[in-house]
C-alpha cells in the first residue's frame, strides 16, 4: 500500500531520480497490491534458500556434531568443535589460528596494492592514446586464466634453484638464490605479487567504469578554475569513485580472505604450514580428512571475522562521506 | 604439474594429496556426469557374436546376461591409455561384459567416489591405493571381497605378504592388488662419469653413497637434491626410517613412533645432505626431478612410475638400482593399486560376477600394465620372461621383499600427513629434525586417538 500512496503523491517529474520513476511505474501498473514485488523476488529467494540459507543452517547443525556424512553415527558434540578451536590441546586449535594468521597476513599485504595499482592503471588507461584498447586487454588478460594455470606457471618461474626469476636475477648480478616459494618473507612476496599480477585487471576494469561515470563537465570546470592535476584527482576523481571504491575494497578484502589456490599450488603451505590459509585448512579438514564438524565450526568462525571486516569497511567509507 | 608426478599422489596421506584434492583440475565434474549415466544399457561397443571368448587362467567365466560395468580410476597420466587398451581388449574378448572406464584426478576421485556411492550412483569397479582401503572400507564405500578372491582362485602365495595383508581390514579383504610401485634409485650416468665414478655400479650402501656424493661435490655437482615435499622428500623419509630399523607407528597404530631414534636418524641424514651441500637449499616441488632430467642432479629416489618420463628425456643417460641401504637394512617405500568393488544400494549378482571376471583378467594381463612403469602384484606375471626383459621394472621388482605399507587403519592418512609438515620444516632448515618430528608426532597421536574413536564406534 505504501508504494501506491507514494505513487499517488510523488509526481514523476523530470527532477526525480531513476529510482523514483521505477517506484511510480510499479505502483501505477500493478493492480494486485503488495504481492507483486514478492512474486518477482520469489524465484531468486527460492534459489537463495536452497543454495545459501538452507546449507548455512545445516552447516550450523553439522558444526555441533562429530560429522562424517558416510558414517552412521554422528555423535552430538555441542559446542565441542568450537571449544576445540580455542584450546591448545586439540588437533585443530593451533593449526586453525595459524591458518587464520596466514589469511590475515595475506589480506593485509595484498589489499593495499590491489586497491592502489589498479587505480593508477585505470587512470592511465582512461586517458586518450593510441592502442588504449589493446593495453586494456593486456592488463586484463591474466585474470582470464584459471588458478591452476597461473599456479603451475609461477611455481616454475619462482623456483629457487631452477626458476626463471632467480636465473634472470643471477644474470643481473644478483646471485642471492632467493627462496621465493619455501621461505618467509619471500613466500608472501610471491603470493601477493602473483595475486596482484593475476587479478589487478579485474579491479582496474571496475575502476575504469567508475571513472567513465564521472561527468566531464566537473573536470572542465576545475580546469577553468585553474585546478592542478592533483587537485582534480583529490577533489573530483576520488569522491566520484566513492561507491566504486566501497565495492572494490569489499570485493578485494573478501577475495583475499578466501585465498586458496595460490597457496595450494605455489607454496603448498610451505615453509611448514606457514602459508596454509584458513580456507585451505578448512578444506583439508572437512573434505580431505572428513572431519566436517570441525570444518564447519571453523567456517563459522571465519564467517564472523569476514562479516565484522565488511562492516568495518562500510563504516569506514560512511565516515568519509560525512 | 601432475604429468611430472606419479598418477598416484593422492594415496599416501601426504599433505600434497590432501592439499591437492581441491586442485581445480580438468577432471572436475566428470564424476557427476558419469554417475548420471550409470547402469542400464548393456550394448557393448564392438561386441559381436563372432568374437571368440579366449579365457585365460582357471576359467572363471561369466555366462549371464549382458552387463555393463562402470570402472573408475585416477589414471590421468601415461597409465591411462594403457589401462584403456586393456579394457578394450577385455571387452572385445567378452561379448556379454562391457566395461566403461572413466578417469579423473586421484584427488577428485577420492572425494567423488564416496559421494557417488552414498547417493547410489557409484561405479561397479574401481581402483584404490592400498592405504586408502581401510578408510574406504570403514566408510562403507567399498565392499568385502573375500568370496570374490576365493572364487577367483587367487593364490595368496602369488602376492608379496606385505601387499596381500595390507588389503585386509577387520578380518575382511577389501582390495585385490594389481601392482606395486616402489621408490627406487635413479642415477645419472653422465654425471657419475664426470666425477670419476663407475656408471655401471651405482652406490648401494651408506659408505659408497657418501663417497659418490663427495666425488660429485668435488666436480661442483650437488648429487642428491633433497625435496622438502611429499614427492619425493616424505617418501624418502618413509624408506629411510625403515632402513634405520624404525617404523612410522607402533604395532597397533595407536601412537606415532617416527619421532624415535630411527626417524630422527633418517631425517637428520636427509637434512645433512642439504647442510653439507650435496643438495641445494629450498628445493621446490618437482625441482629435484627437473634437475635430474637436466643433468644437474646425479641421484634421485623416485617412484617406478617415472621410468617413462626419464626414457622420454632427450640427452639423459640414466640407470636404475635398488635404494641404497643408507640405514643399514634394506627397505623401500611402495604404493599399490588395488581393485575394489563399490558398495551398491541394489546389489546385482551378475555384475559382481562379471566384475570378478574383469578383475582377474586384468590381473593376469598386467604385463602390459607393467610396461607403463609398474611391478605386477601377481607373481605369475612377474615370472614371465617378458617381464624379466623389462630392465628397469625387474630391477625395482627386487625391492618387493622389503617394501613397506602403512598400517591398514581407517583415517591413517590424517596421521601420515603430519609427517609432511615435519619433513618440510626440517629439510627447509626451519626446525631441528627431533623438534619437527616431536611436534608432528604429538598431533599424530591425537589424530590416531580421535580416529580410533570415530571409526571404532
Amino acid at each position: 500500500m505504501a508504494t501506491q500512496r507514494e505513487a499517488l503523491t510523488t509526481p514523476a517529474s523530470a527532477t526525480s531520480s531513476r529510482r523514483d520513476v521505477g517506484v511510480a511505474t510499479t505502483g501505477s501498473t500493478s493492480g494486485t497490491g503488495g504481492l507483486t514485488p514478492y512474486l518477482f523476488l520469489a524465484p531468486y529467494f527460492l534459489l537463495f534458500t536452497m543454495f545459501v540459507l538452507a546449507p548455512a543452517v545445516f552447516g550450523l547443525w553439522i558444526s555441533l556434531h562429530e560429522w562424517d556424512f558416510l558414517l552412521p553415527n554422528k555423535p552430538f558434540a555441542g559446542l565441542g568443535n568450537y571449544i576445540d578451536l580455542f584450546s591448545s590441546g586439540s588437533t585443530t586449535g593451533a593449526f586453525f589460528w595459524q591458518s587464520m594468521r596466514a589469511t590475515a597476513k595475506f589480506t593485509l599485504y595484498s589489499v593495499p596494492p590491489l586497491l592502489v595499482i589498479p587505480l593508477l592503471l585505470a587512470l592511465i588507461l582512461n586517458g586518450q592514446f593510441r592502442g588504449r584498447t589493446v593495453f586494456r586487454a593486456i592488463y586484463f588478460a591474466p585474470y582470464v586464466l584459471g588458478v591452476a594455470v597461473i599456479g603451475v606457471l609461477w611455481q616454475f618461474v619462482l623456483d629457487a634453484n631452477i626458476g626463471l626469476l632467480n636465473s634472470m636475477l643471477g644474470r643481473l648480478g644478483i646471485d642471492a638464490n632467493i627462496a621465493w616459494t619455501t621461505a618467509t618473507p619471500w613466500v608472501w612476496v610471491s603470493l601477493v605479487g602473483v595475486t596482484v599480477w593475476w587479478t589487478l585487471g579485474f579491479n582496474a576494469v571496475i575502476y575504469l567504469a567508475g571513472l567513465q561515470e564521472i561527468p566531464r563537465e566537473q573536470y572542465e570546470a576545475a580546469a577553468v578554475d585553474g585546478a592542478s592535476a592533483w587537485n582534480k584527482f583529490w577533489h573530483i576523481t576520488l569522491p566520484g569513485l566513492r561507491p566504486v571504491l566501497v565495492l572494490v575494497t569489499t570485493l578485494t578484502v573478501l577475495a583475499s580472505a578466501n585465498m586458496f589456490g595460490q597457496s595450494l599450488l605455489i607454496t603448498q603451505g610451505a615453509p611448514g604450514n606457514e602459508t596454509r590459509t584458513a580456507i585451505m585448512y578448512i578444506a583439508e579438514e572437512g573434505l580431505g580428512n572428513f572431519r566436517m564438524g570441525n570444518a564447519t565450526a571453523m567456517s563459522y568462525v571465519l564467517t564472523v571475522f569476514l562479516v565484522l571486516t565488511s562492516i568495518a569497511i562500510f563504516a569506514f567509507f560512511r565516515r568519509f562521506q560525512d | 604439474m601432475h604429468n611430472l608426478k606419479h598418477p598416484a599422489p593422492v594415496a599416501f596421506g601426504g599433505g600434497i594429496d590432501r592439499r591437492s584434492f581441491l586442485r581445480l583440475s580438468a577432471g572436475a565434474g566428470v564424476g557427476l556426469a558419469l554417475a548420471a549415466c550409470g547402469p542400464g544399457s548393456s550394448n557393448a561397443p564392438g561386441a559381436s557374436g563372432e568374437q571368440q571368448q579366449s579365457q585365460t587362467g582357471t576359467g572363471d567365466t561369466y555366462d549371464g546376461p549382458a552387463v555393463e560395468l562402470a570402472f573408475w580410476n585416477g589414471f590421468t597420466g601415461a597409465d591411462g591409455p594403457v589401462m584403456q587398451d586393456l579394457v578394450k581388449q577385455f571387452s572385445s574378448e567378452h561379448d556379454n561384459i562391457a566395461v566403461k572406464m572413466s578417469t579423473q584426478e586421484w584427488a577428485d576421485y577420492y572425494q567423488k567416489v564416496p559421494n557417488a556411492v552414498s547417493s547410489g550412483r557409484g561405479p561397479d569397479v574401481g581402483i584404490m591405493h592400498i592405504d586408502q582401503l581401510a578408510t574406504n572400507a570403514a566408510r562403507n564405500v567399498i565392499q568385502p571381497l573375500d568370496e570374490v578372491a576365493e572364487g577367483l582362485g587367487l593364490d595368496p602365495a602369488n602376492f608379496p605378504d606385505a601387499v596381500w595383508n595390507a588389503g585386509v581390514y577387520n578380518d575382511q579383504r577389501f582390495g585385490i592388488p594389481l601392482d606395486i610401485h616402489p621408490l627406487g634409485l635413479y642415477y645419472n650416468k653422465k654425471l657419475m662419469q664426470q666425477a670419476g665414478l663407475d656408471p655401471e655400479s651405482p652406490p648401494q650402501d651408506m659408505d659408497s653413497y657418501m663417497q659418490a656424493l663427495e666425488a660429485l661435490k668435488g666436480e661442483g655437482i650437488q648429487g642428491h637434491w633433497m625435496s622438502p615435499f611429499p614427492f619425493t622428500g616424505v617418501l624418502q623419509f618413509q624408506a629411510l626410517i625403515r632402513q634405520f630399523g624404525g617404523d612410522l607407528f607402533n604395532t597397533d597404530a595407536t601412537q606415532a613412533t617416527y619421532n624415535e631414534g630411527p626417524g630422527v636418524e633418517a631425517l637428520t641424514w636427509m637434512v645433512d645432505l642439504v647442510k653439507e651441500g650435496h643438495s641445494p637449499r629450498d628445493v621446490g616441488q618437482d625441482a629435484d626431478h627437473v634437475a635430474f632430467q637436466n643433468n644437474k642432479n646425479a641421484f634421485i629416489w623416485n617412484g617406478i612410475w617415472q621410468i617413462a618420463a626419464y626414457r622420454d628425456t632427450d640427452g639423459l643417460e640414466w640407470g636404475v638400482a635398488e635404494l641404497p641401504a643408507i640405514g643399514g637394512e634394506q627397505a623401500a617405500w611402495a604404493g599399490s593399486h588395488n581393485f575394489v568393488l563399490m558398495q551398491q544400494r541394489r546389489p546385482e549378482p551378475n555384475k559382481l560376477q562379471a566384475g570378478a571376471v574383469f578383475i582377474k583378467w586384468i590381473n593376469e594381463h598386467s604385463l602390459e600394465w607393467a610396461k607403463g612403469g609398474q611391478v605386477p602384484a601377481n607373481q605369475m606375471v612377474r615370472d614371465m620372461p617378458e617381464f624379466q626383459e623389462l630392465e628397469e621394472q625387474s630391477t625395482f621388482a627386487k625391492e618387493l621383499d622389503y617394501v613397506h605399507f602403512p598400517p591398514a587403519l581407517p583415517g591413517i592418512g590424517d596421521a601420515m600427513a603430519t609427517m609432511d609438515t615435519a619433513v618440510n620444516e626440517a629439510v627447509l632448515l626451519q626446525k631441528e629434525p627431533q623438534q619437527a618430528l616431536d611436534d608432528a608426532a604429538a598431533t599424530a597421536d591425537k589424530l590416531l586417538e580421535e580416529n580410533a574413536k570415530k571409526y571404532g564406534a
